[in-house]
């Protein structure tokens, strides 16, 4: 067990130094894509976050939660509410989003986590869409509504107006006069997803991930055993709350508007659906899950008529009909189709999500590189299913 | 198994490929001409990108993609392409049918999904990545107001669709945000009137009111109006967003001893609300010896297929209506009709409208700078657009003109002859001081 | 007095659409250990049976309106009219009944095929792909539906002669209690439904095996009883009751393509409340939740706790999931 910690710490160093590499150079190879504008790429960074928090709760104790959206848009509001009675500063709409969050997680978990199974899920989904119903009409004095929460030019901001930092024009949040809208926010979110993506490697290597692993693979023996799950589960609980309020807290800060819309149980739906996309219970799959998504939502929306005519430029005219009339129903308004078409192919042909089909494609290689037999097995045990990279 | 994995990963590689080498191509340039820039997104070639921003998925679906078919005809007519549309009725006119100031006319598009967060993602895809100059569009008031604060941060113009909260131009207006649709106080005080010559002054009204901003607005502006004329109020109940079945809020109406049931919903709000509202009777009903009546202050001809028979007979109000005969709409009907095969909805109207106004205001300030086109289009005075005499106040940027008040048509003579135009109520009468809705437009940003 | 027996009688009517939603998702998961996250796209589907079928009926000889000339307008006289005068008019009138008798087979069809072709391999899986691949499969569903029929809600007519309301408080002696026929006729629909499902279960040797199933389904297994093929019938059955629900629920909420995921939280809190699995539960739970929601709406309890309405759902939810730990009457 000692080696095995050991020999895996200096990999992890290099796994997050690679990580750290690909996040920092994502305005290049995003241009590659058609994703290298900074709104897409801060969305890529903040919705990555908030998947490595949920896969915290979801991928190492097996617990569904229908309603982290909840915790992100309570960190969107306290990162806005911070803007407007605090600073334009980042640091303080951070920690009070976090806190709050986790705060908010504290509850919410320690009721739900009364239960187990699918009540548990009804339970968190039922306390989000309470929150989403609320902050949507009742609670409009906090929250504004259907319109959303905005900084305002007139606004307290009693630490900024103690300091003599005057706002011109419309307020932008700031990181000690770094203005975090473009691809200063973007580096912003980076950095908070490599400081996530490193705790959130510690948290899996640790003792305290081993454990969460043993009540996801069976919670009764544990209990038999003496042990009282419930202090972990509440700790992974608020840990992966106070993920989603950091997320909330960056959409607030690379664009300072916080909307109701965020905690509808769609959007915990959404982050559910970026964790089984990209692989439940690994390291990458989440994230690369979340940016898949958003891909989509941005990039394919957009397609249209004309896009597709230069796509296809290339080909004589009538293929060129032909093929923008072939694909023309799933990009465009239609890119809803593209998306659910995608979740159905992954999870029939790789069950473990797009990382489990780059795993795939990996060992095709290596396996044509190498002589048979030397590495193969032992890179065909890293079943996508267990904490591995 | 394996085989079929491997087929899919293969296309998707081939379809990345593609994909990868198509956005190189858009977005390369972007990065590195933005310092080069007077204001944001100058546009430095042949051509100029404007940004439809529209609901393409979600209850708004239909009435986004109308507005899409609107824009995308704009975009041909200030091209030169085309009979040309309202550039042949419009007065005064700067245009010359070859792009806006010699360069030719590209767009982009996108999902707003109406959401205030889609939407602003994809405004902002449109400005960081596209270089749009001008973005456009939405059907719901929390996007408009969503989408009008960004561009304003951005500095780039916002030209609205639909949307008709009063906030949108009033609390909540921007120095680069400009409104052509109409709003709430307008249609409560176009509807007044003919409500009392309808109904009388003696009537007791029920609100059921959609909980958000947009709902609150419209509740307020209809019964201080109707409050004006001696109605009174009986009660004002809101309702959750998207409840679907409204029979909760219906049954306590039945009994209350109100005579007029107002719908203030809109979208499948108004359509589900309208069609359990007339099952439960309350169209047959007499309460303190006048027949009962329903009242929906914002209509729209798309949404009202939804409620069929239902809407039949019903009094609302509309921004426009494709029977109008005067020489505008009847150019507008004729070339989207052309086009398309059906007329075009009030959204789409507005929609087209924008973008033509927003051309004409760059060719006569003779630059896209965001400043000079806010500076042409504030107080700008324009006619034949479909809507009379019409101007864009320069207080609040919002649009003053003649409001339609009609009713569900009885017996209509086509799939599409809904809506009968009952009265245009005259531009003087709408108008209220820009200083009653509050709000601060700031200043032009560039 | 009227007022509250007006909300009873509307919380009634609720309760027997929530039940009747639930019913086909508890069903499915209580035998097949599936959940279900394109149950709410088949109550859709079910709806679009309705919508196609006016459209069938209502194919129309169109007459081209010459004072319009910009695009073609027509004024649609149905044929079934021109050929069968009064008679074609009461088709098309009666066309939701009718829709029922075409959505049993259309609705088995659709339930068989999507058992068979998808849902089937996923028994084994974890709830998370069943969850991942269902919700796919709404979405399609969804958009298939949207690129043939719009996104806009499309009216759909009860028949005439019970389109509008009763007057049952004549029957008691109080004045003024009228209630939509439709929703009567709704309530009792869904009773005898739901009526029909039990007494298929329990009074048939199929279903008597389905319930063993339920149970153990290794067992009934090893005593030779092809399990697996009873599951497939009872999806159909599912899919066919929520379909049902579906054709009903058309002359109350005009069906778009959307209607699918917004019902289909409400039917999986319906479910959980009720106990995973209990078709009893879910009964009793989606009685419980639309009398309550009813009752809550009232603008005597809302003057009170403002709000409240747009959450009683989900607050019963809470407050009945903290009480019993498996729901109503949900087995450990």
């Amino acid at each position: 067990m000692q080696t095995i910690i050991t020999s895996s710490r200096t990999r992890d160093t290099i796994i997050l130094a690679l990580f750290a590499l690909v996040v920092l150079t994502a305005p290049l190879w995003g241009t590659l894509i058609g994703a290298g504008y900074p709104d897409l790429l801060q969305k890529f960074a903040i919705f990555g976050l908030f998947a490595i928090g949920y896969n915290i709760m979801f991928g190492l104790t097996g617990y569904l939660s229908f309603g982290h959206a909840a915790f992100l848009g309570v960190g969107s509001y306290t990162a806005v509410w911070s803007f407007k009675l605090l600073s334009m500063n980042a640091i303080p709409a951070v920690l009070f989003a976090i806190l709050l969050s986790g705060l908010f997680a504290a509850v919410i978990g320690f009721l739900s986590l009364r239960r187990t199974g699918i009540y548990f899920s009804i339970l968190t989904l039922a306390f989000a869409q309470m929150s989403y119903n609320l902050a949507y009409s009742v609670l409009t004095p906090i929250t504004n509504g259907e319109t959303g929460l905005r900084v305002l030019r007139d606004d307290p901001r009693i630490i900024d107006t103690a300091l003599g930092i005057q706002v011109e024009g419309s307020p932008l949040s700031d990181f000690f006069g770094l203005t975090l809208t473009g691809y200063p926010g973007f580096y912003f979110c980076a950095v908070m997803l490599i400081l996530g993506f490193w705790l959130s490697l510690k948290i899996f290597r640790s003792p305290y991930g081993m454990k969460l692993l043993a009540i996801k693979s069976n919670q009764i023996r544990m209990e038999y055993t003496g042990f009282n799950t419930r202090p972990y589960l509440l700790s992974a609980f608020v840990i992966s709350g106070m993920y989603a309020g950091l997320a909330g807290s960056l959409m607030a800060i690379t664009d300072p508007l916080a909307g109701a819309e965020r905690m509808q149980w769609t959007a915990s739906g959404e982050v559910v659906l970026m964790t089984i996309l990209g692989g439940v219970g690994t390291l990458f799959g989440p994230i690369l899950g979340a940016a898949t998504i958003k891909y989509f939502e941005n990039i394919f929306s957009a397609f249209n008529e004309q896009v597709l005519q230069q796509a296809f430029d290339f080909l004589p005219p009538t293929l060129t009909d032909l093929m923008v009339a072939l694909t023309r129903p799933f990009v465009g308004e239609g890119w809803h189709l593209t998306l659910g078409v995608l979740f159905m192919i992954i999870i029939i042909f790789i069950p473990g999500g797009l990382i489990e089909g780059i795993e795939r494609i990996r060992r095709l290689f290596s396996r044509r590189r190498q002589p048979p037999g030397e590495n193969s097995p032992g890179s065909r045990s890293h079943s996508p299913r267990e904490p591995a990279a | 198994m394996t085989k079929n994995s491997k087929t899919t990963n293969e296309s998707r590689r081939d379809f990345l490929k593609i994909t990868a080498v198509g956005g190189l191509a858009a977005s390369a340039p972007m990065i590195f001409m933005k310092n080069a820039h007077a204001y944001v997104n100058e546009p430095k070639g042949a051509t100029v990108t404007l940004g439809f921003n529209v609901p393409q998925t979600g209850a708004y679906a239909d009435e986004g993609a109308d507005e899409l078919r609107a824009y995308k005809l704009a975009v041909k007519h200030l091209n030169g392409e085309g009979d040309g549309g309202l550039l042949n009725t419009m007065k005064p006119l700067s245009l010359k049918g070859s792009g806006i100031l010699g360069k030719k006319v590209q767009y982009v598009t996108g999902d707003t999904q109406t959401k205030s967060d889609a939407a602003r993602a994809s405004a902002k895809r449109m400005i960081e990545k596209d270089g749009a100059v001008m973005i456009t569009g939405g059907s719901s008031s929390g996007v408009a107001i969503a989408v009008q604060s960004l561009c304003q941060e951005a500095g780039v113009i916002f030209m609205a669709g639909l949307t008709h909260s009063n906030d949108t131009t009033g609390k909540d207006k921007r120095k680069h945000g400009f409104r052509h649709f109409f709003n709430t106080e307008m249609s409560g005080a176009a509807l007044a009137p003919i409500l009392e010559k309808e109904f009388g002054k003696d009537r007791v009204a029920y609100h059921l009111t959609a909980d958000y901003t947009w709902g609150w607005s419209q509740e307020g502006s209809i019964k201080k109006y109707t409050e004006a004329l001696g109605w009174k109020t009986q009660s004002a109940v809101r309702t959750p967003l998207g409840a679907g079945d409204f029979s909760q809020y219906i049954t306590p109406v039945l009994n209350s001893g109100a005579d007029v049931l107002v719908l203030n919903h809109y979208g499948k709000d108004m359509v589900n609300s309208l069609t359990q509202a007339v099952q439960f009777g309350l169209r047959d009903k007499q309460v303190n010896g006048k027949d009962f009546q329903i009242v929906v202050p914002l209509f729209s001809r798309l949404m009202a297929q939804g409620a069929g028979e239902n809407i039949k007979g019903i009094f609302g109000s509309t921004n426009w209506n494709w029977s109008l005969k005067d020489a505008g709409s009847q150019a507008f009907v004729k070339s989207f009709g052309a086009e398309y095969g059906f007329p075009p909805s009030q959204a789409a109207h507005t929609c087209y409208v924008q973008t033509l106004l927003y051309a004409n205001a760059c060719e006569m300030a003779g630059t896209f700078n965001p400043c000079d086109v806010i500076a042409a289009l504030e107080g700008f005075k324009f006619d034949g657009m479909g809507n009379g005499p019409t101007e864009y106040r320069a207080e609040d940027h919002q649009c003053f003109k003649d409001v339609l008040v009609v009713r569900g048509n009885e017996n209509p003579s086509s799939q599409f002859d809904l809506l009968e135009v009952v009265d245009i109520t005259p531009r003087a009468k709408v108008e209220y001081p820009a200083s009653m809705l509050g709000g601060d437009l700031g200043s032009c940003n560039a | 007095m009227d007022a509250f027996l007006l909300q009873i009688l509307n919380g009634l009517d609720k309760g027997g659409a929530y039940a009747l939603i639930a019913l086909g998702l508890t069903l499915v998961f209580g035998t097949l250990g599936v959940v279900n996250f394109a149950h709410g796209a088949l109550f859709m589907l079910g709806a679009f049976v309705a919508v196609s079928v006016q459209n069938l009926l209502t194919i129309s000889k169109k007459v081209k309106d010459e004072s319009i000339t910009f695009f073609d307008a027509y004024k649609e006289t149905p044929y079934l009219e021109i050929w069968w005068g009064d008679t074609g008019t009461a088709l098309i009138d009666y066309a939701v009944p009718i829709s029922i008798v075409i959505a049993i087979p259309v609705m088995l069809l659709i339930g068989l095929a999507v058992e068979r072709g998808l849902v089937r391999h996923f028994y084994k899986r974890e709830h998370a792909d069943q969850i991942l691949v269902t919700f796919g499969l709404a979405i399609v569903l969804q958009e298939i539906i949207k690129a043939n029929y719009g996104a806009n809600p499309i009216p759909v007519g009860a028949p005439d002669i019970v389109a509008g309301s009763a007057n049952i408080g004549a029957l008691f002696g109080i004045e003024g209690l009228v209630y939509p026929w439709w929703r009567m006729i709704y309530l009792l629909f869904s009773l005898a439904i739901i009526a029909g499902v039990f007494a298929f279960l329990h009074l048939t040797t199929f279903g008597m095996v389905v319930r063993a199933g339920m149970h153990d389904r290794e067992t009934v297994g090893l005593l030779g009883i092809n399990i697996e093929r009873r599951f497939t019938i009872i999806f159909g059955l599912a899919t066919i009751v929520v379909g049902l629900a579906g054709v009903m629920y058309t002359p109350i909420l005009p069906p778009d393509y959307h209607m699918g995921m917004d019902f289909l939280v409400l039917s999986f809190v319906v479910v959980v409340v009720g106990g995973m699995g209990s078709l009893p539960g879910a009964v009793a739970a989606g009685f419980l939740l639309g009398i309550l929601q009813s009752f809550f709406s009232m603008n005597e309890v809302k003057s009170i706790l403002p709000g409240i309405d747009q959450i009683i759902i989900y607050l019963i939810a809470v407050i009945i999931l903290l009480v019993r730990p498996r729901g109503l009457m949900g087995k450990d």
